[in-house]
């Protein structure tokens, strides 16, 4: 069941949230989609948590809507809605052993299900997260990734409408975060439950999500495909938050069919589409990513000295300073250095770039 | 020094004080206990089983300790956890302090005077009397086992709300958002996650009061008025008035033997709800 169909899941329709004075979430208008692998990412306190506790039920939106299956939910208490969550630090009961953590949401579910029914279904559960046999542990008992997948277990066994994960994966070390993100993506393709992921990490949103929304003061700043944030960030903060970018500030030139031209200190010109409302004479930053700056002993581009070198296996990450533009980052991969050579700290060369490559951005 | 030589040195006070005001007085009275009476009253040396054999003679004060230390119990059980929850779970934080202050306030008067206060509001003169002014006939409360519940409820209770309120404010409020998550109802969320988890403190609550009702005198003494008495009473009574210790050791080594029993007894159960967890342990 991995098709997508139009018809939303669920449904933010102006949903706002305010705790006291402080308002966690403004206007949060989403459809989350059949299937989908949708990711809140932004930095704390940036109302992603908020958002996805309206989804559970543990928040009533101060103002707006909550739909689940076209349903308006805004009154639901948590326990009727068909949503399973993930807690950041999984919350998994420890008076109680893997098995009965697992089982626990199908104990609830009346009229009661017969008890061997719960224990097929919690062995199936088991298996799926790959714990097979570890039903009769104590939680204490079970590693942070263990433990992990038993909080997976617990979420799925009632098959919801809405997997909600908050931050599941920061208690975990790096490699371990790294195989998880990979089994997440797997079972959310092969169960075909809609998923919901809350993190502060970009890597793991442009990994696993079908789409993403950027969050920033309680706002969605900008949504989409990972592709779609990585080309065409709406702005600095979108840049900024997602991949590495270099920011050159300075004034609008003058635009030619979406196309802009800043022009940046010392002269230093940027060509590249404009984003949204920018006009000429505009003060507005030019965005470059380090891959499509190249680094060059050749002539033409810009002069720079380099800083500081890092290897990075496929690709060497250059920091480089312009007398005029300050420090940027230049990523050379293994292929053009195979024509340039390495680069010592210290050596100077030219950086130069594609016409047309920038992002001429709004800064903010 | 070696550190074996310094645990050694900082365990010995404790050691010297237990062996000199425990170990030793407990030999002394298991002693007596097959002692006689001497003809002036005191210990005069012998071996006989006769001092417990006359146990009976005392089961009136056994069977009123035996009864009344658990009721206690379980009054202040019954009194305490809602009001710890309450505290825990449910008061504003910030009047949180101020009412578990005014939780201890009646400690920092003595049980004695507290005890006698009751005297006066048990007392005809006390809420009999409006009970009887308001037509309701005319109970007869104080020397009465209600008067000594009443007193042990009242001088127990916070012994019984602490363990209990430590209990419930260290849960995690996000075991009971995930239990509402996986469709458990508020009420039931309570039976299978916050009950089970505050066991502990409840066992721990329990203990505490249940052993020092055993071994309690003064409460009966004041409210019991000689009609209501425990354990305590009989000894008081027979070290202090009879002068019979040999009686009153046997009777001294019965108590700490019913002791002993019932609370190995009830680790056993309590370890078993705790799940065998040490980091939860009961003591």
């Amino acid at each position: 069941m991995t098709g997508k169909d139009d018809s939303p899941v669920a449904e933010l329709r102006g949903a706002t949230k305010r705790f006291g004075a402080i308002v966690a979430a403004r206007d949060l208008n989403l459809s989350i989609r059949q299937g989908e692998f949708l990711s809140f990412l932004g930095p704390s306190g940036c109302g992603k948590t908020t958002a996805l506790r309206m989804l559970a039920g543990f928040e009533t939106p101060t103002e707006g809507d909550i739909f689940l299956d076209g349903q308006r939910v805004n009154d639901m208490p948590a326990h009727r809605r068909p949503v399973n969550m993930v807690f950041q630090h999984y919350a998994l009961f420890p008076h109680l052993t893997v098995a009965e953590n697992i089982g626990y949401g199908l104990r609830q579910q009346r009229p009661r299900l017969a008890a061997s029914e719960i224990e097929a279904a919690v062995t199936r559960a088991l298996d799926t997260v790959r714990l097979p046999g570890f039903g009769a542990r104590r939680i204490w008992e079970m590693s942070g990734g263990q433990q992990q997948r038993v909080a997976l277990a617990r979420a799925i066994i009632n098959e919801p409408k809405l997997l909600l994960l908050d931050e599941p994966m920061a208690a975990l070390d790096k490699k371990l975060r790294h195989d998880m993100q990979i089994e997440l993506q797997t079972l959310q393709r092969t169960l075909g439950i809609t998923f919901v992921l809350v993190t502060h990490d970009q890597e793991e949103a442009l990994s696993m999500s079908d789409r993403i929304c950027i969050m920033r003061d309680g706002e969605i700043v900008q949504m989409g495909s990972p592709r779609d944030l990585y080309d065409r960030p709406r702005n600095r903060y979108v840049a900024d938050f997602v991949g590495k970018s270099n920011f050159f500030p300075g004034r609008v030139e003058s635009i030619d069919g979406g196309t802009a031209r800043l022009v940046a200190e010392g002269g230093v010109t940027f060509t590249g589409v404009a984003g949204e409302g920018i006009k000429t004479a505009d003060k507005a930053i030019a965005s470059l990513r380090p891959e499509q700056i190249g680094l060059t002993r050749g002539a033409g581009g810009v002069p720079v000295t380099v800083i500081n070198r890092i290897f990075l296996g496929e690709h060497t990450e250059y920091l480089v300073r312009h007398p005029d533009l300050g420090q940027f980052l230049i990523l050379a991969s293994r292929q053009a250095e195979a024509g340039e050579g390495n680069f010592e700290p210290g050596e100077t060369g030219n950086a130069h770039w594609r016409d047309g490559a920038a992002l001429i951005l709004g800064n903010d | 020094m070696t550190p074996r030589l310094r645990t050694t040195l900082l365990l010995a006070p404790a050691a010297i004080w237990l062996l000199a005001m425990l170990v030793l007085p407990l030999v002394v009275v298991l002693v007596f206990s097959f002692g006689e009476r001497a003809a002036a009253g005191g210990y005069s040396a012998a071996v006989t089983l006769e001092n417990f054999a006359n146990l009976g003679a005392r089961w009136t004060a056994f069977q009123n300790t035996l009864v009344l230390a658990p009721v206690g119990t379980a009054l202040c059980l019954l009194i305490a956890y809602p009001l710890a929850y309450y505290l825990a779970v449910r008061c504003d934080p910030k009047w949180r302090t101020l009412l578990l202050i005014l939780v201890i306030v009646p400690f920092w008067t003595s049980i004695l005077i507290r005890s006698y206060a009751w005297i006066y509001l048990l007392g005809g003169q006390g809420i009999p009397k409006l009970v009887s002014l308001l037509g309701l006939g005319s109970p007869r409360l104080i020397n009465t086992p209600f008067a000594v519940l009443t007193g042990i409820v009242y001088g127990y209770l916070p012994l019984m709300v602490f363990p209990i309120f430590v209990s419930l404010e260290r849960l995690d409020k996000r075991l009971l958002e995930a239990s509402a998550d996986l469709g458990s109802p508020p009420w039931r969320s309570f039976l299978q996650v916050t009950l089970p988890l505050s066991m502990p403190g409840v066992a721990t609550g329990c203990m505490l009061v249940f052993i020092l009702l055993m071994g309690e005198f003064l409460i009966p003494a004041i409210l019991g008025g000689g009609k209501v008495f425990f354990v305590g009473n009989a000894l008081v009574d027979l070290f202090l008035q009879s002068r019979n210790w040999p009686f009153g050791a046997a009777v001294a080594v019965a108590l700490v033997l019913i002791m002993l029993v019932t609370v190995t007894l009830y680790m056993r159960f309590t370890r078993r709800w705790a799940g065998g967890r040490d980091d939860v342990s009961l003591m």
